[in-house]
């Protein structure tokens, strides 16, 4: 495994540690923390005395809120510089400004506690960090090589200091790359989002999962209302015109015959149509709930299947709905059961199903795409899906769908 | 015989049509309304032999001809209703067939009215406090039923599937083109099947056989 931090490299074979970039890496990232205190430092000593100065002329307020934030910019350098010990990306904690304008920007970033995270991470940094970076660099180099050049300087009597200073640099990488590590667990720890940061933006994609999903769903009624109201009534029209005109036809002649069949054809396009329909979205799921709509689909599967669903209309029979549907589909094409059975029950805010079946199992969501379509709705509900399905089977199916009383 | 029809279904066209059709069998629309918010209304101004009601009709849009229809039963429980829809789903029958215990109801998919000849009978039948349920949906109630079903001979099955549809043991020797005294014989073997107590009622039979298919 190729390490990802100085500290992964560290627990590698020494010659694999030592021949490789990590010690470098540890001594760049040191020497530029150095760098970077010392210009840092030094920028906002004078900004923050300059600010006390103004502050008299008021322009010292604006002086000394920049110095406080200063910690955003000084942050950005700190999670950049931290590539060269840790290959992990650090991402920015700040929240995207909404509003326009310097004034939004100031509201978004003094509200939010990442920003006062990094004015404390700044302060650490400079006023601890950097010159604890300079000592491991001058104990670890710095006296070694001064050691060694103590000789040169005309006395021979002097060269055990030779030795010492080869000794103490010895282990130099270890320690360079240890402390490099350590600072950048801190850096890493303190600059990156937060778990409830991270989690403003996923419970923005779930939302805007399920919001896709809604507007599936709502364009699936569309289309299944605009087909009932429009091509179902005027072929049954039709229907009935054609109808009362072979009244009128004699009968058995011609005319007759090639109405009756003209007829036929309309009939087996309305069925045609309706199978169409139900697929799209099936209207007794609106009208009677979970239960009906299950019972009818589960007599076009070929496979007996025991219904048990006692539920209260909820908000979720959408999304369980057509888990059942193609949870069914699956064990028909799959399975090889004999039989399979559906259960469902809505505890407090859950609605839990449980699918049952006596196939073969070996059912696993890395394969195919049966499992994995079912896992998709259920995650779009915000729902979990779980599967037993040991070779041999039997295969069960249990899923738990978040649901509010409609 | 000739009966007074009030009719519940919104679209215009199909509203027509089924007006031109009734009338050529001698009956009359007394009135025709669009919502089935004005359904009962209409059934309290003309007192109708018939009430012909889509299931789906504003205001809601849902299952609304068909709740209206149920609840004008259940003030009205000899009022024959004969319900139109493009629902093959047997939950929808169900709630007819549990009004008044399935006396003078119908259910018929739409596609049925085309069939002029037998739409007419069925309206007869029904106004005559019989009950007619699509062949479509009987086929549903009988998957459902597997079992019980599967000991049956094919032709027993034709005549189950027609007895469920509300057909008299006439219409139904003429469907099959078999004597009378044969589908006698069959009927007599399905209700031993299917341990059924026999009737000589014919509408009585139906609602036996329904009431089986739907346990």
């Amino acid at each position: 495994m190729h390490a990802r931090t100085a500290w992964q490299a560290i627990a590698q074979s020494p010659l694999r540690f030592l021949t490789s970039a990590w010690p470098w890496r540890s001594l760049v990232y040191l020497l530029s923390g150095v760098a970077l205190g010392v210009i840092a430092g030094t920028i906002l000593i004078l900004m923050a005395a300059a600010g006390v100065l103004l502050l008299m002329v008021l322009i010292g307020v604006i002086v000394i809120m920049m110095v406080a934030l200063a910690g955003i910019v000084y942050a950005r350098f700190e999670r950049w510089r931290l590539r060269l010990v840790d290959l992990d990306p650090a991402p920015d904690p700040h929240q995207p400004v909404t509003e326009p304008g310097l004034r939004g920007w100031l509201k978004t970033r003094l509200r939010e506690p990442a920003t006062w995270r990094e004015f404390g991470f700044t302060f650490i940094a400079l006023a601890g960090l950097w010159w604890i970076d300079l000592g491991v660099l001058a104990m670890t180099l710095f006296f070694p090589f001064y050691f060694m050049s103590v000789p040169l300087e005309g006395d021979p009597n002097t060269w055990p200091w030779v030795i010492i200073g080869i000794v103490i640099l010895l282990p130099a990488p270890y320690t360079i790359t240890a402390w490099a590590g350590a600072r950048a667990a801190l850096a890493r720890a303190i600059l990156s989002p937060r778990d409830d940061e991270l989690g403003a933006q996923l419970q923005e994609v779930t939302r805007s999962r399920a919001r896709l999903a809604d507007a599936f769903d709502t364009e699936r009624r569309r289309i299944e209302r605009d087909l009932h109201d429009g091509a179902q009534q005027r072929l049954v029209s039709l229907s009935v015109q054609l109808g009362l005109t072979r009244l009128g036809a004699e009968p058995g002649s011609d005319v007759e015959r090639q109405l009756l069949s003209a007829q036929d054809q309309i009939n087996l396009t309305l069925a045609e149509l309706r199978s169409l329909i139900r697929g799209v979205h099936p209207q007794v799921l609106t009208d009677h709930g979970l239960e009906a709509a299950v019972l009818s689909a589960v007599d076009s599967v070929p496979v007996p299947v025991t219904v048990d669903i006692k539920v209260p209309r909820t908000d979720a029979e959408s999304a369980a709905y057509y888990v059942i549907t193609e949870a069914l589909a699956n064990i028909v094409k799959h399975s090889k059961a004999s039989q399979a059975s559906v259960k469902c029950r809505v505890h407090t805010d859950l609605l839990i199903l449980e699918i049952r079946d006596d196939g073969v199992g070996g059912a696993d969501p890395a394969r195919g795409t049966g499992l994995t379509g079912l896992a998709d709705r259920v995650a779009a509900a915000s729902g979990r899906l779980r599967i037993s399905s040991p070779p041999g089977g039997p295969t069960l199916l249990h899923v738990e769908i978040p649901c509010h009383f409609a | 015989m000739s009966f007074r029809i009030v009719l519940a279904e919104d679209s215009v066209l199909l509203a027509e049509g089924v007006v031109s059709l009734v009338s050529r069998f001698g009956h009359s629309v007394v009135e025709v309304v669009d919502t089935a918010a004005n359904t009962a209304p209409a059934v309290e101004r003309h007192s109708p032999d018939l009430l012909i009601t889509d299931v789906r009709m504003p205001p809601g849009n849902g299952d609304d001809g068909l709740v209206a229809a149920v609840a004008i039963r259940a003030a009205k429980p000899e009022l024959p209703v004969l319900v139109l829809s493009q629902y093959v789903e047997q939950s929808y029958a169900a709630k007819l067939l549990d009004s008044n215990d399935g006396r003078a109801v119908g259910y018929l998919l739409k596609d049925r009215i085309g069939a002029i000849e037998t739409f007419a009978e069925a309206v007869a039948q029904i106004a005559s406090g019989g009950t007619v349920i699509d062949p479509e949906v009987v086929r549903q109630l009988l998957r459902r039923h597997r079992d019980p079903v599967e000991r049956l001979s094919s032709r027993e099955k034709e005549v189950l599937e027609a007895m469920a549809e509300g057909r008299s043991n006439a219409a139904i020797a003429r469907a099959l083109f078999v004597t009378e005294a044969a589908v006698n014989k069959h009927v007599s073997s399905i209700f031993t099947k299917l341990d059924l107590p026999m009737d000589a009622d014919d509408h009585r039979r139906v609602r036996a056989v329904l009431t089986y298919l739907r346990r």
